[in-house]
This record gives C-alpha cells, sequence and structure tokens, in this order.
C-alpha cells in the first residue's frame, strides 16, 4: 500500500482553537512494502502522523493519498471499509480488561468478518489456531486463554501487536510498540514486527523511542520534530550529529533509549510508563 | 496606604463581618419564597400530632403486630409476591429492548462518521438519528408509569398485562439514558481503536465497549429491577395486579397484620435484588 502526504497538517481534534498545528505542513511519500521508522522526541507529532496516516485523523491543510486516490473524498462506507485494510496499532494497547487474549487478539480480524460471524466469536473464538499462531511469534502462545487483566504491561503490548498479525490490513501503522518492553523483549518484537510485515510484503510505518533499534532493523528513519520532518535518510546515513540535533534538549531520550553505544543489551533504561505522550 | 494603617491601625478593625447584611436578606428571601410553597402543599405537620389523629394513627400502628401469618393469607401473598416479581422481571424485559437499540443509536462514541472530524462532529443524517433516539427516549421517561398504567387498564383491562406494558415503556426510557450515559462516560480507547481500525459500529460494541462497562450496565439494571417491584406495588393500586392489588385491600380494610407481613416482604425483596446485584458485580468485575 502506497502513501503520499502533500503539504500535510493536522491537529489535535482537542486543541484550541488559535493553537498551532501539532504536525506538519509536511511531505511525506511511502512505498508499498517500505519499512520506515519514525524517530523524535516527546510531543514531536509522532502519534498525530500515524493518525493522520491511519484515517483516523483528517488533515486539516494539505492531501493524503493512499494508493493514489484521496481517502477523505471516499463516501463514508468506502473511507471506512478502506480503514479496515489499514492497521493502526496505539501506544497503550486497547484490550478491554475482563477479555480473554483470544478475543482481543481475533478482535483484529473484525473489519473482515461480518457482524453474525463476529457475535459467535465472542461465543466460541472463530479461529483459535490463527490466535495460536499469531501468539506464537511473540512469545504468548501459553497466555491464549488468559485474561487481559492477569497480564503484565509488556505482555499487553505485545497482545496489542499480536493483533495486528490477524487484521486484514496492507499498513500497518504501529505507534512505541516497545514502551513497556525490556530490551531483549524489545529486540524481539521488532524483529517480529518487521519479518511479518516483509512475509505479507505489508508497508510498515512505526514510531519509536529506542533510535539504537529504529537504526537497526529499519532501512529508512524520519526524523521528527516540532512537527516538521528534520531528516528523511536510510538508516546508515544517519549520523550523531543529526541525532543530536533532532534530539536537543531532549538528549536523555536518546540517550536513555542506548543508542550512545549500539550495544543491543545496553543496560536497560527504566521502560517509559505506557501513557500517551503526544495524543 | 500603609502609612495610613500604622498610624491608626484601630480605625481599621471592623466591627462587624461586611457579608452579614447581605446573607441575613438571602435567608429572608428564601423564607418568603418558601412560604407559598408550604401553603401550596397544604403542610400542616400539627394535624399529625393532634389526639383524635394520634388515637387512629396508634390503632392502625398498634393492629401491625403480629404481622398476619394463617396459612391461607401467606399462600395468597405468596402467590401475589410471584406475580409482582414477574411483572417486574417481564416489564424490565421488555425496557431492555426498548431500551438497548435506542442507546446504541444515542451513544456518541460509537460514531463512525465522527472519526476524524476535528471537532468530532457527526455527519448529518446520523447526528440526526442520535437527537431523534434521545427525543423518543425523553419522551417515553416523561411519563410517569403510573400514567401509562392507567391507560392501560382501560385498554387492556384490569391485571398485571397493564403493569408489564407500563414498566417496560417508562423503564425503556430511562435505561435507555443511562446506558447511553454509561457507554460514554466509561473508558473507550477500546472501541474507538477498533472503529478506527475499520470495524462497524456494532462490532465495535460487542468487542470493545461492551465488555468495559459490563458489570456497570449490570448493576444499573439490576437496580432498575429492583426500582420496578417498588414501582409495580403503586400500579397494583389502580388495579395493575401483583402485591400492591393485596396491599391496598389490606389498608382499605384497616387490617394492620397484613399491611405487615406485606411491607416484610417487600423489605426481603429489595435485599434480595441488592444481593443478585452485588454477586454480579463480583462476577463481572
Amino acid at each position: 500500500m502506497q502513501l503520499v502526504l502533500d503539504a500535510v497538517a493536522a491537529r489535535h481534534p482537542a486543541a484550541r482553537a488559535g493553537a498551532r498545528a501539532a504536525l506538519g505542513p509536511l511531505e511525506l511519500r511511502v512505498a508499498a512494502g517500505e519499512q520506515l521508522a519514525v524517530i523524535g522526541p516527546s510531543g514531536a507529532g509522532k502519534t498525530t502522523l500515524l493518525q493522520t496516516m491511519a484515517c483516523a485523523l483528517r488533515p486539516a491543510q494539505g492531501a493524503l493519498r493512499i494508493d493514489g486516490a484521496d481517502p477523505w473524498s471516499l463516501p463514508r462506507r468506502a473511507l471506512h471499509a478502506l480503514r479496515g485494510r489499514l492497521f493502526l496499532a496505539p501506544q497503550v494497547p486497547p484490550l478491554p480488561p475482563r477479555q480473554r487474549v483470544v478475543t482481543a487478539v481475533l478482535a483484529g480480524r473484525l473489519p473482515a468478518l461480518g457482524l453474525a460471524a463476529s457475535l459467535r466469536s465472542l461465543f466460541y473464538p472463530s479461529d483459535i489456531p490463527a490466535a495460536h499462531a499469531a501468539l506464537d511469534r511473540f512469545d504468548l502462545a501459553d497466555k491464549l486463554f488468559e485474561r487481559v487483566d492477569r497480564l503484565s504491561g509488556g505482555e499487553r503490548q505485545r497482545v496489542g501487536l499480536a493483533r495486528a498479525l490477524l487484521a486484514p490490513a496492507r499498513l500497518w501503522l504501529v505507534d512505541e510498540p516497545l514502551s513497556a518492553l525490556d530490551p531483549t523483549r524489545a529486540q524481539q518484537a521488532v524483529s517480529t514486527l518487521v519479518d511479518a510485515a516483509r512475509e505479507g510484503s505489508r508497508t510498515l510505518v512505526a514510531s519509536l523511542h529506542q533510535v539504537d533499534i529504529a537504526l537497526a532493523h529499519f532501512p529508512r528513519i524520519v526524523g521528527l520534530r516540532d512537527g516538521r520532518i528534520a531528516f528523511d535518510l536510510p538508516a546508515a546515513e544517519v549520523t550523531r550529529a543529526q541525532l543530536a540535533r533532532l534530539y536537543a534538549q531532549h538528549e536523555d531520550e536518546w540517550l536513555g533509549g542506548g543508542a550512545a553505544d549500539a550495544d543491543a543489551e545496553a543496560p536497560p533504561a527504566p521502560a517509559p510508563p505506557a501513557v500517551m505522550h503526544c495524543r | 496606604m500603609t502609612t495610613a494603617a500604622a498610624s491608626a491601625p484601630t480605625a481599621a478593625i471592623p466591627s462587624r463581618d461586611p457579608a452579614w447584611r447581605a446573607r441575613l436578606g438571602w435567608a429572608v428571601v428564601a423564607l418568603v419564597l418558601l412560604w407559598p410553597l408550604l401553603q401550596a402543599t397544604e403542610f400542616e405537620p400539627w394535624v399529625l400530632v393532634e389526639p383524635a389523629n394520634l388515637r387512629v394513627s396508634a390503632q392502625f400502628l398498634a393492629s401491625f403486630v403480629p404481622p398476619a401469618h394463617d396459612r391461607d393469607f401467606l399462600a395468597l401473598v405468596a402467590r401475589e409476591t410471584w406475580r409482582t416479581i414477574a411483572i417486574a422481571t417481564a416489564g424490565v424485559t421488555l425496557a431492555l429492548l426498548v431500551a438497548a437499540p435506542l442507546a446504541l443509536i444515542a451513544t456518541r462514541v460509537l460514531s463512525v462518521s465522527a472519526i476524524g472530524s476535528a471537532d468530532g462532529r457527526m455527519a448529518a443524517l446520523p447526528a440526526l438519528a442520535r437527537r431523534g433516539a434521545r427525543w423518543l427516549l425523553i419522551a417515553l421517561r416523561s411519563i410517569p408509569e403510573l400514567v401509562w398504567a392507567l391507560v392501560f387498564v382501560r385498554v387492556v383491562g384490569l391485571g398485571p398485562t397493564a403493569g408489564v406494558l407500563a414498566i417496560a415503556l417508562t423503564y425503556g426510557g430511562m435505561l435507555g439514558k443511562v446506558y447511553a450515559e454509561i457507554l460514554e462516560s466509561g473508558d473507550t480507547h477500546a472501541s474507538t481503536t477498533l472503529l478506527r481500525n475499520g470495524a462497524g459500529r456494532l462490532q465495535a460494541f460487542f468487542h470493545g465497549l461492551l465488555p468495559t462497562s459490563a458489570a456497570e450496565l449490570t448493576s444499573y439494571t439490576v437496580y432498575r429491577w429492583e426500582c420496578a417491584i417498588r414501582s409495580s406495588v403503586v400500579l397494583g393500586f389502580v388495579g395493575a395486579g401483583g402485591l400492591g392489588q393485596q396491599l391496598e385491600q389490606s389498608m382499605k380494610m384497616f387490617a394492620g397484620g397484613e399491611v405487615a407481613t406485606i411491607l416484610i416482604v417487600f423489605v426481603v425483596l429489595v435485599a434480595l435484588a441488592d444481593r443478585v446485584s452485588a454477586g454480579l458485580r463480583r462476577a463481572l468485575g
């Protein structure tokens, strides 16, 4: 799935009328099957960018084109059908506490199911093997019939990611998928995401706080600061000087993420609590 | 200013609270406004303690002990209790059928057309449907069940059917309004995410919103069931069957013992509803 942002600016739904747009105007092209990471300090507009791409937020200016067409000029029904082919994973895993993991994971399939089938799935899970396989890739196969509120924060986050594997989506927009994971789990989770996206030739856009992981796993890096694109480069060409400028006055977010020595086993930074920083 | 305060500190001490006059004024205004209300309601509590009235009340209350407990009366009370429970349950069940679809239409957080718009506004047609559902809920619950019962007693005749229909309509309005409010005030992160990912309105409800607010919805429904039991008593007075009709007859005949027994049954029923509600909340929470 191919994406073009043409002079797109967007603001928070809750922003005051006179407030500056949280994002843009900016230009961005994502080719079908591409994998890119969006990095930048808190409040840079990463979440707003992903929501705009997911058609969850209408651009205040400019045009978004998905596969060449402007989604917001589609009829409502067609627009919603398009949303079924995009998958936006928010930073806080959107799982009802009393739901079982199997149901929560299978909810990724909802856009592809009819209402009757989705109701039946509440009484008897529609595709237990698929849910099991998706969880297994994130090392959670044993939690299949556990209730969500019995899981740790990191486990919940991985359940939220496993849901992506079941979504009938061609584009994954993943917001801070690693915020509640320890470094080892983070490496594992991001490899799984990247591999699964490649296998299904899906397009993957992820916003990340961990600069070293972004550089190691994603071929293309977009640096976002104050709602604008600071750089858009192949991972190999990103320099320390650029990162220093990107995170100026937010150095702890960058260095705390373990980028100083691109060592995967760097001492674990305290996992940031799973709260929405830039919603 | 500082020099004036320093040179004559005693002059600055206020002799009284400046707010005092206003407070006195408002108190007088409140009393003056209250007086016509007391007049309008013929509020004369001293009639209660007039010797003649006291004697009547005391006799009636004294006849409460012992509560009636002969076999025939207890059998009758048991039958009517069962009928009261049936009226309340059937009424609330029908009310659910009215309330659930209207609440789903009225809930703003399940709107697909509001996704992404800057101020969360819906498209014109869905907004109209939502307003229509709200108005229908208002109309249903603004007419007291007693009025509905009087209407239905005329249509379907004396008996429990009138009570069931009356409870169904009024409670449908109340349940629908409160359901919509519970759904909107709960945690909507799960359902919003499902909607954004292309799930339908009902899918987002059943997979996202219902699991997060099931406990609250259930406990409110059970509370309404408890209210429906009380309400069916009042409806019994206008001939809609159940314990209320029995209570009315006993009252008319000044049979204090029978009244006492029926009142005890009410207390037990309400306590029972309380336990059921607590149990369900624990199971779902």
